[in-house]
């Protein structure tokens, strides 16, 4: 079992007050142990975390490149084997490095079948070039690149199926979590790290400084999400859906109303079209998912 | 206003209607800029691509369906558009980029400015080739020079690079914006004509898809009909040489330079940010028997234009990286050609110039 009071991360690195991400890789290397070595991609964890002259990991941290951390745990992991050794290797990257340029490497990584343990952050966008969309922004939010106004509605894709995408390469575990779920992500990063073959699992980690909301807030956000449907836990194991976290789902208008992002589609009116189209994201997921509680 | 803003916007002054990037400090405001305007102007094409590889792809095939288009990025992104580079040179695809120079190798220094990028320019993919590479040392330049990229990339059907540095793309300043910008589009390819013929400046008419003519566009060596012949080492001899020479050829009489001071015995050459500590050296302190030679086209070197400095001793050539330029003038001259190299993202002072100016003194 994981040591809960484990600590491989330490206080005072340099992200926001109410940082979901730096919530995450303190809870990650609750349930890897002491026994990891950790990949990181470029990106707002990477900075944060390592501001000079000092580091917040308490295990071997490498930065890799933006695109290639899949790669680089592939050579490590590889090593190892050939050494006799078995450190968990785990990769720490957030979404865009996850979802668009670090695709072609992960894709190599999992169909090689390395014995390493991926993990998204996945704040919905890049926010440490200043809160651009990514593959994994959800439909309709409004980023630098993706802006909402007279001819935008924000982005105008759904996110990126990466967990699906990842379990049809035939990795055995596939993972979904939440920062507003503690021991789940401890849960789920342990059984991935001791199952042997590539793993992947993808933590929502709200941005308070992206999604324009309270840092106070950040765990009540990674709740609503879960609570509308617009995000799932669950897990896939050996490619068959196992567990997933079962709500009484809220209209998706509570979880949207209290983020700037989704400003636009309250004002300066209430845009019930494009509300509609999310609701029905989150509906698509409660069927596909059967995540509603029956009453 | 900004020179990353600037540059987005004299790209649009020119015409350009395709824009394929992806986020990289310190350029990402061009791409923002580009995603806030571009939605705004009818057939126009903001893409934001999952990588650099693919950004520069996607400006490559926009450009074969008639576009005018950009990318922008930095370090890290440059180099991972390398091959695509190559490509477009080979397949004389005109194109724009924008690269915000910022301290390397790899992830280096984001947020600093630096010019190491401009060997990485000329000579980064594989292969014989030559390109255009402009460089801005102000704001008004990111504006103008992006816009005159795209009339260069149109007229030698070649991939055009704004070598700008964190210090000019971030920089703020007074920006007068033309009511018009002079477009010269590519020269549309005659009747008659296979569509890698070249013309007397060894450029070939343009026909991108769509415009009645049959169009085989390859990286691999190819005849004039563009179909790939890739063994006989005339073909790939006549038209790697011809990729060189359309280019390198016209070097004197696309020059764009200043300059100040003809008599002058300490002479700086200068490009990007080191200017303005050139400019304040030269024009402002008056320091004296020095001048300059300010290149705002760095590729292809026009090294005709150290002739016009008779009486100097001694070059001085001012850069944010450990000696890139200077090794191209050295090559050029039977002077003493003196470095004053700076990195770690700080400007020169005019204290560094004035202290070179004395070591040329007392070693010539």
């Amino acid at each position: 079992m994981a040591d809960k009071s484990l600590e491989m991360v330490e206080c005072g690195h340099r992200a926001c007050g109410g940082c979901g991400p730096a919530l995450a890789a303190r809870l990650i290397l609750k349930g890897a142990g002491e026994r990891t070595i950790i990949c990181a991609a470029t990106g707002c964890m990477e900075v944060f975390s390592t501001p000079y002259p000092q580091t917040a990991w308490k295990v071997p941290w490498v930065h890799s490149l933006f695109q290639n951390s899949a790669a680089v745990a592939s050579g490590i992991e590889a090593s190892l084997k050939r050494q006799g050794r078995d450190e968990h290797v785990i990769c720490i990257c957030g979404d865009g490095a996850t979802f668009d340029i670090g695709v072609l490497c992960i894709s190599g990584a999992f169909e090689r079948g390395h014995n390493i343990t991926y993990i998204c952050y996945d704040n919905e966008a890049y926010m440490n070039t200043g809160i651009q969309r990514s593959g994994a922004t959800p439909f309709d939010a409004s980023t630098t690149t993706s802006p909402a106004g007279k001819n935008s509605l924000g982005n105008s894709r759904p996110k990126k199926d990466m967990p699906q995408i990842l379990a049809a390469h035939g990795a055995p575990y596939v993972a979904t979590c939440s920062i507003a779920y503690p021991n789940d992500i401890i849960k789920k990063v342990e059984r991935a790290v001791n199952i042997d073959g590539p793993c992947y699992i993808q933590i929502h980690t709200p941005c308070c400084t992206g999604w324009g909301f309270d840092g106070s807030k950040t765990i009540e956000l990674g709740k609503l999400a879960i609570e509308t449907g617009l995000w799932v836990n669950f897990e896939i194991v050996n490619g068959k859906l196992e567990k997933v976290k079962k709500v009484k789902r809220k209209p998706v208008e509570d979880y949207l109303k209290v983020q700037k992002r989704f400003a636009h589609l309250f004002k300066p009116s209430l845009n019930t079209t494009e509300i509609a189209k999310i609701q029905a994201i989150a509906d698509a997921n409660a069927e596909k998912y059967g995540i509603d509680l029956k009453i | 206003m900004q020179g990353n803003i600037a540059s987005a916007e004299g790209a649009l002054a020119a015409g350009c209607t395709f824009f394929g990037g992806y986020p990289i400090t310190p350029s990402t405001e061009v791409a923002e800029h580009m995603a806030a305007r571009m939605p705004k102007i009818k057939g126009s094409c903001f893409i934001q691509m999952e990588d650099e590889i693919a950004s520069m792809a996607a400006i490559i095939g926009a450009a074969w369906t008639g576009a005018r288009s950009m990318t922008a990025t930095s370090g890290p992104g440059f180099s991972l558009m390398m091959e695509n580079i190559g490509y477009a040179v080979m397949t004389e695809t005109p194109c724009v980029l924008v690269n915000i120079q910022r301290g390397g190798p790899s992830t280096g220094q984001p947020t600093m400015g630096a010019q190491g990028d401009m060997m990485q320019v000329r000579f980064g993919s594989h292969g014989d080739y030559s390109i255009i590479a402009l460089c801005p040392s102000s704001v008004q330049e990111c504006f103008d020079l992006t816009a005159k990229a795209f009339n260069l990339a149109d007229r030698f059907r070649t991939p055009v690079f704004l070598m700008a540095d964190e210090v000019i793309g971030h920089m703020r300043e007074k920006l007068e914006i033309p009511d018009s910008v002079e477009i010269v589009r590519p020269k549309t390819l005659p009747e008659g004509m296979l569509p890698f013929t070249p013309g007397p400046d060894g450029v070939p008419g343009f026909a991108p898809f769509g415009t009645g003519r049959y169009t085989h566009v390859t990286g691999l060596t190819h005849d004039e009909r563009g179909y790939p012949d890739t063994t006989n080492p005339a073909r790939h001899d006549a038209l790697v040489r011809r990729l060189v020479s359309k280019i390198e050829d016209a070097r004197h009489e696309i020059a764009d330079y200043t300059i100040v001071n003809e008599d002058a015995e300490y002479v700086f050459v200068c490009y990007g940010a080191p200017v303005r500590t050139v400019k304040e050296v030269v024009d402002k302190r008056k320091v004296p028997k020095t001048g300059y030679l300010q290149l705002r086209i760095v590729w292809p070197f026009p090294e005709e234009l150290l002739k016009r400095f008779p009486k100097c001793r001694a070059f001085i050539v001012p850069e944010m990286n450990l000696g890139m330029i200077v090794r191209e003038v050295g090559r050029h001259v039977k002077i003493p050609v003196i470095p004053v190299s700076r990195i770690g993202g700080e400007l020169h002072t005019p204290e560094d110039l004035i202290e070179a100016v004395k070591i040329a003194e007392s070693t010539t």
